[in-house]
């Protein structure tokens, strides 16, 4: 027995040494990598939200023009709006105060694309959300409502910042919000069923 | 040195292992005697699927009128089971349930006590809390005694509120008791000792099938109990190479190191 | 020192930045590559690092599982199968909990025993038991607590029998029951303070204490299988002859036990994570119903051999207190021990065979704990309670009469 335990100086094999600290090294951090996905993955939407976020079905028989109701769906609140025929009509006019009337810088699936952002004209689909910072906008459906003015042409006003929309849930010039309200993707399964959540790639008019 | 005191310790082991042994069979003794039956095992596997699809099928089919599996939702199952969405809408969903629900019975817990006396348990964790031996057990040792409400009584739960749903099945045997009388503290009683069960009303399925039919049917409950055990098995022998390659690195970089100390 | 100072400046750089504002190469060089450990550690010195390891593994699983679990009388038992089935990677995080506390167990009785073989509780090193002693006991309160959170039949069974024991104190006993319930019976309050005593203040206080059982060690230096003090002979740089810098021999070496323990961690997690009902138990597989006491009821296996000798007693109020006794009796070990030596390798054949039957007693008690308190088992009980407490009270008697063999002046390494 010498008088020193450690001897380092006598033919130590360094590239062996450095080889093998690199690969434990190596295959540790791997293993620490793979003991994180359960981890991170637990963050995911569990199944249970999944479930809970599946396609909502809404019956819309009984959904008289004019009227409108709030579903939610994936913790969002949707408005349905079922428009009466004059409303559909004066769409088109309001199109010259609108910051983007053709829906071009604005959310929405390629078939609700379109003048009355909907795939049939009567039914209108939008997430309750001001595109500004997320109020949800109040419903002034009525024609040159007064607390709206004379010229008001029907549609939604953010209480937040004073945001306006029009029936078609595209927002006027003056406003806060730059966006139109964003549609969600919808399909119908029959004439009185709105599906939300499945897309109608086949039934969008483009 | 060194090599005495681990053969002390090897001594302390061994006295203990008898220790133990010498009390295990005094428990065997005082649980009543062992019977043929508390040996039957049912030799599923969780990860044969084709088992597990038709398992789900006995279970949907004779069991979930009565009892939940609340843990376990319609469209995992068709996930982890490989069953086509649509054959499972067809074959498996309750009326009125909707693919993303849980697995609940129609029959009302209130309606169940009525009836039965005794609301039908939930089964999700079933094979977890009792064993699938015991459910393979309970199902195949149902035996015919006109003395109870039933009509049956069963061997691996005597007085069991349910019946014999799977009668049709198996048909209805009946059990053969040898009859002991025991004095116990002072005052004699009689015991029944089961022996055998004999063929009384048949059923539709030979012994062989009603066997295949239950070994199914706890297959499923197992899978429904730990839906990820499948899973589990496989990941863990990668878990393990991977972890033997570990080691090995690690052996060889300290036997490296350790050259310097002398 | 000078050499820490010497090469944090040769750096340059942003390690040379760092080390000015935050000691990292100074603290490196005094802890682990200046701090000398004994050469000839074998085995049994994995145990402590590897515990270390285990509360690691448990901070972080549990940090998770509180990230879905709800610790309500009516939701518990829902959350803890929603973890199991519908949290992606839920189950394997809350197997590792699981599996993480048998094995915190396993690892430190076998930690413990190691001491116990090789004397490291003797003076210098009397706190370092002690300390090693109060974790013992507040791994103890946090498994239990930690037991009754998934709120099956076992956890709650369990809850009721271990809070009733303390309505064994004489006087103010009933009215400490209530108080730790807050509620005439187990109940949605008792689960929700031992989530937060299971989440915060218990982990909180073992982090601390494995804190000051560290710095305790670095004070006094690792004890060996010779038991001999290394800090006795020492070279021309005023190092151990017999010590070898921690960092790297230990590091690697340790790495080793790392991965050794995992394949055993990981192939009772993957392929028997319920350990035959030994480490989840069957019962707490259904919910917790008060009217329905599972038909025998048992606490985890580590804590079996002191239930063992609760049972062993009669009366109720000795019993518990034998139990006390048993565990506060291990506290007063370096004192007990009268020993000229520190090791069993040159004690006497007397305190092998006490320390054997303390073994054997143990064990034996453990598994008695786990069978019903009648016929045979409770009278081996008594023999074996006997035979764990002969150990402690007559060890002064033993250890000072027995011939011991004569302790080298150098450890025995054969490298």
């Amino acid at each position: 027995m010498s008088d020193e335990s450690v001897g380092g100086s006598d033919a130590v094999d360094t590239s062996r040494r450095k080889f093998l600290t690199v690969a434990t090294a190596a295959t540790g951090a791997v293993g620490v990598g793979f003991t994180l996905v359960p981890f991170i993955s637990s963050w995911k939407p569990s199944e249970r939200a999944r479930a809970l976020g599946a396609p909502l079905e809404i019956d819309i028989s009984k959904l008289e023009p004019g009227q409108m109701i709030t579903q939610s769906w994936r913790k969002q609140p949707i408005y349905v709006v079922r428009r009466t025929p004059e409303a559909v009509a004066a769409l088109a006019k309001v199109e010259p105060s609108l910051k983007d009337p053709k829906s071009e810088a604005s959310e929405q699936p390629k078939y609700a694309q379109n003048e009355m952002r909907s795939i049939k004209p009567e039914v209108l689909v939008l997430y309750a959300a001001c595109t500004h910072l997320g109020c949800l906008p109040k419903q002034y459906f009525t024609q040159a409502d007064p607390a709206m003015g004379a010229d008001w042409p029907g549609g939604f006003f953010c209480p937040c910042h004073g945001s306006r929309f029009d029936l078609a849930g595209r927002v006027f010039n003056g406003s806060p919000a730059s966006a139109n309200l964003r549609v969600p993707p919808h399909s119908f399964e029959s004439d009185s069923m709105l599906v939300i959540g499945v897309d109608a790639a086949a039934q969008g008019a483009a | 040195m060194v090599k005495s005191l681990h053969r002390s310790f090897v001594a302390a082991a061994l006295v203990a292992a008898l220790a133990v042994g010498m009390a295990a069979p005094v428990r065997a003794a005082e649980s009543g005697p062992h019977a043929a039956w508390m040996d039957w095992q049912p030799g599923n596997d969780v990860t044969n699927t084709a088992s597990l699809q038709r398992g789900a099928a006995n279970f949907m089919g004779y069991c979930a009128g009565c009892h939940s599996i609340k843990y376990v939702r319609y469209s995992r199952l068709a996930e982890d089971l490989s069953i086509p969405e649509a054959q499972m809408e067809k074959l498996l969903l309750l009326p009125g349930a909707k693919k993303g629900d849980y697995i609940t019975t129609p029959l009302s817990a209130a309606d169940a006590e009525a009836w039965f006396g005794k609301a039908p348990p939930d089964l999700s964790l079933i094979t977890r809390s009792k064993g699938s031996d015991y459910v393979y057990q309970f199902m195949k040792t149902f035996y015919a005694d006109p003395s109870k409400p039933t009509g049956v009584d069963n061997l691996a739960l005597p007085g069991t509120a349910m019946p014999h749903v799977l009668s049709a099945l198996q048909g209805v045997q009946e059990a053969k008791f040898k009859v002991v009388e025991k004095t116990v503290d002072g005052s004699k009683v009689t015991e029944k000792i089961w022996e055998s069960f004999e063929s009384g009303e048949p059923g539709q399925l030979s012994a062989e099938e009603y066997d295949a039919f239950l070994r199914d049917t706890v297959n499923f409950l197992e899978y429904a109990g730990e839906p990820y055990k499948a899973k589990r098995l496989s990941l863990g022998v990668w878990v393990i190479l991977f972890l033997l390659v570990f080691t090995l690195f690690a052996y060889l970089l300290k036997q490296e190191y350790w050259k310097d100390i002398k | 020192m000078a050499a820490a100072t010497d090469s944090a400046a040769g750096k340059a750089g942003f390690r040379a930045w760092l080390n000015k504002r935050l000691p990292v190469d100074e603290f490196m060089e005094s802890q682990l590559i200046g701090y000398f450990a004994p050469k000839n550690f074998n085995l049994w010195y994995f145990f402590g690092s590897l515990a270390l390891l285990v509360f690691v593994i448990q901070i972080l699983s549990g940090i998770f599982l509180t990230m879905h679990y709800k610790p309500s009388e009516a939701l518990a038992f829902d959350s803890v199968e929603y973890i199991m089935r519908e949290v992606e990677g839920g189950w394997i995080i809350r197997y590792m909990h699981s599996t993480g506390a048998s094995f915190f167990f396993i690892v430190v009785y076998l930690h413990m025993f190691r001491a116990m073989i090789y004397g490291s509780y003797r003076a210098p090193r009397e706190l370092l038991w002690i300390l090693g002693m109060l974790l013992y006991l507040a791994l103890m309160a946090e498994a239990f607590m930690g037991y009754v959170l998934p709120w099956g039949n076992m956890s709650y069974w369990g809850a009721q029998v271990i809070v009733n024991l303390f309505g064994t104190i004489p006087v103010i006993g009933p009215g400490i029951v209530e108080w730790i319930r807050g509620d005439y019976g187990i109940a949605d309050s008792t689960l929700n303070r031992f989530f937060a005593l299971h989440v915060i203040a218990v982990p909180f206080a073992i982090a601390f204490l494995i804190l000051m059982h560290l710095v305790a060690l670095r004070q006094t230096g690792s004890n060996n299988p010779d038991g001999i003090e290394i800090k006795a002979r020492l070279n021309a740089n005023g190092k151990p002859v017999d010590g070898i810098p921690f960092h790297p021999y230990y590091t690697v070496k340790d790495v080793v036990g790392v991965g050794v323990f995992l394949i055993f961690f990981c192939g009772v997690i993957f392929f028997v994570p319920t350990f035959g009902g030994l480490f989840l138990e069957k019962p707490n597989f259904e919910p917790a119903n008060y009217l329905s006491t599972p038909q025998h009821i048992a606490p985890v296996w580590y804590f079996t051999a002191f239930y063992a000798m609760l049972r062993a007693v009669p009366d109720q109020q000795m019993g518990a207190l034998l139990m006390l006794l048993a565990i506060v009796v291990l506290f007063f070990l370096p004192w007990l021990d009268r020993s000229p030596v520190k090791s069993i390798r040159y004690k006497g054949w007397l305190s092998k065979i006490f320390l054997a039957a303390f073994v054997v007693s143990f064990i034996a008690l453990s598994y008695l704990g786990l069978m019903p308190a009648d016929g045979l088992y409770v009278i081996l009980a008594r023999i074996f309670t006997a035979v764990y407490f002969a150990f402690f009270i007559l060890m002064p008697w033993y250890t000072s009469i027995e011939k011991t063999k004569p302790v080298p002046e150098r450890v025995t390494y054969h490298g």
